[in-house]
């Protein structure tokens, strides 16, 4: 049945727009893994979002219960498969503070050196998947190009190129390597004989020096370009005291402008790693910011990962400059079923996406009663529901993006 | 500052609610009575000489040796802890706050405690919450929105607790 309107023009008044639900996730490409969100919205605005998380659950705090710590480093590895060297490292020293361990200079200095390289590498998949999540596709290969050549040389190291268990209670399994052929990446980039035999530690420092040259570039690529800076300046603003309220840690925190770095401001268990190291800890603001950026936005979040880059290569450097001279072994005893005192402890490290806390009960037997793993990107991602309300629909993934998430540790 | 100041300053505020203080532990701790706990944290995170405004971790221990002749050589009795792991940013300390509760109410096996809920205090204690909740069956009372987080909404049981009985079959999905 046709209608009569007497004026066309009434019906342009009249159309309203219905709210309704969108689900964005768990297959989304830029929701970063299997998560779940329920967007609200009405027309292109997003009045609420509600986080579904759980798709990747795997019970690794019950298994834990059932296993000796030695063996569960490997499923640390499989929380942040991004940075699972900085995960075997956390859980590590908290079962060393458990027993009450020291572990010689030398195994710290391999773990500083094995886990700031890691840190290298998964900032280089946030900066990549970010840019991606943005639209712009080419700092993506490049940031996979350069993790490669680490992934490499973490091969040499311990035989693993994703999920390593290098790092276990006691100190390392593996010395650093001596001669090694050049990762194939590496010799490609810097026009060597992909025959080339080089110490590790030298193919490492040729990483670096490469990859410093580098940074300007993903500078040109990303941050100072005008469509990218577009999409993130002023956008996702989290507020200190919102950040502090919601245990938001890590880069997403010195974004909010706290200053906070476990490798400083942690136990002393954890900081003695980095004694006699220097760096600084970059927090926003930035003089260099664009202009349009705000305290907290994404377009901080994002730098402050940037600029650790770059601080992460100088303790590299250092580290294995001490190398030469750390004393002691690179690895002290852990018996496989040494039994845990009936004490309790909790220890948090600056992993690269915040700080990864691990939570040991002991019962006077091998296997602990409790362990839990408290993963900083939990918090992180807890925030989105407020940082998203009344946004606009397009700037869901980067504000997603821009907290860099793990659904493996988020789910563990 | 350190577990003891901290304890006196509690025990100065609070009285009868602060219940016990040990120290010999790695992390030392702080067991607090459950029905002040919101008063509690709200104070360390307020008072200017604590400044406790980062709730690290919130979580709960299970209590328990299911299988009785381990039973003889485990050293508590059944319970469930409810632990607040807290520091702060600017001055930089921390503590441990524990609330101890019995493992069902009133010792009716699948009647879970109660706990006021601090999700008011801290904004992250919802999710935690929400997580203890799915993984102990604590009912965190006053919580704006208690839910499973990890498992599905239509799971059974809460998987963490000592005496859980596996599944054999989540809709038609066999396990074991």
């Amino acid at each position: 049945m046709s209608m009569q309107v007497e004026d066309p023009r009434v019906i342009e008044f009249d159309v309203r727009t219905d709210e309704m639900l969108v689900n964005m996730g768990p297959q989304h490409p830029s929701t970063h893994g299997v998560l779940r969100l329920l967007l609200k919205t009405d027309g292109e605005v997003v009045s609420e979002v509600t986080p579904h998380i759980g798709y990747l659950h795997r019970c690794a705090e019950k298994i834990g219960e059932n296993l000796s710590p030695p063996q569960w480093i490997p499923y640390t590895d499989r929380m942040d498969y991004l940075a699972a060297m900085n995960m075997n490292l956390g859980f590590s020293l908290a079962v060393e503070k458990l027993i009450g361990m020291e572990v010689p200079e030398k195994a710290m200095n391999c773990r500083l050196i094995i886990a700031e390289l890691g840190r290298i590498a998964s900032h280089l998949v946030g900066m990549g998947a970010y840019g991606l999540d943005l639209g712009s596709f080419s700092p993506f290969l490049y940031a996979f190009r350069e993790r490669e050549i680490i992934l490499d040389l973490f091969e040499e190291t311990c035989g693993a190129r994703l999920t390593y268990s290098y790092m276990t209670p006691g100190g390392v399994t593996h010395d650093l390597p001596g001669m090694i052929t050049i990762p194939p990446g590496l010799a490609q980039l810097t026009g060597h004989s992909p025959d080339m035999e080089l110490e590790w530690k030298d193919a490492v420092l040729m990483f670096l020096e490469w990859l410093e040259t580098r940074i300007r570039e993903y500078h040109t690529l990303l941050t100072r370009n005008a469509i990218f800076i577009k999409r993130t300046a002023g956008i996702g603003i989290l507020t200190p005291e919102m950040a502090k309220s919601y245990g938001c840690t890590g880069p997403v925190l010195r974004g909010s402008g706290i200053d906070y770095d476990l490798r400083r401001d942690g136990e002393e268990i954890y900081t003695r790693m980095y004694k006699g190291y220097n760096f600084e800890i970059p927090v926003a603001p930035f003089d260099a910011a664009p202009h349009g950026v705000e305290l907290g936005d994404n377009w901080s979040r994002f730098y402050v990962r940037m600029m650790e880059v770059v601080q992460a290569i100088g303790l590299v450097r250092q580290g294995l400059e001490k190398y030469e001279t750390a004393e002691g072994t690179y690895r002290e005893g852990f018996k496989m079923g040494s039994k845990l005192p009936s004490d309790e402890c909790y220890l948090e490290t600056e992993s690269p996406r915040g700080q990864m806390g691990f939570y040991i009960v002991g019962s006077g037997a091998a296997e602990p009663l409790r362990t839990r793993a408290k993963s900083s990107c939990f918090c992180n991602l807890s925030v989105t529901a407020p940082l998203c309300e009344n946004t606009l629909l397009g700037d869901i993934p980067s504000v997603v993006g821009s907290l860099d998430i793990v659904m493996g540790e988020i789910d563990r | 500052m350190n577990t003891e100041e901290i304890h006196g300053l509690l025990a100065e505020q609070f009285g009868d609610a602060i219940l016990e203080l040990k120290t010999e532990a790695i992390d030392p701790w702080i067991v607090v009575s459950a029905d002040k706990i919101v008063d509690i944290l709200t104070f360390l995170r307020d008072d200017e000489r604590l400044q406790f405004d980062h709730l690290n971790d919130l979580t709960a221990v299970d209590f328990l040796e299911p299988d009785e002749k381990k039973a003889k050589k485990f050293p508590y009795d059944p319970h469930l802890e409810i632990v607040y792991h807290l520091s702060s940013f600017g001055l930089k300390h921390r503590t441990v706050i524990k609330i101890s509760v019995p493992r069902w109410k009133n010792d009716e096996p699948g009647s879970h405690p109660e706990i006021p809920s601090v999700a008011g205090v801290f904004g992250i204690a919802d999710w935690h919450e929400r997580e203890a909740y799915d993984m102990f069956g604590i009912n965190f009372v006053g919580h704006p929105n208690l839910k499973r987080i990890l498992c599905p909404e239509d799971w059974e049981g809460h998987p963490l607790r000592k005496d859980y009985d596996f599944p054999l079959e989540y809709h038609g999905i066999r396990g074991m």
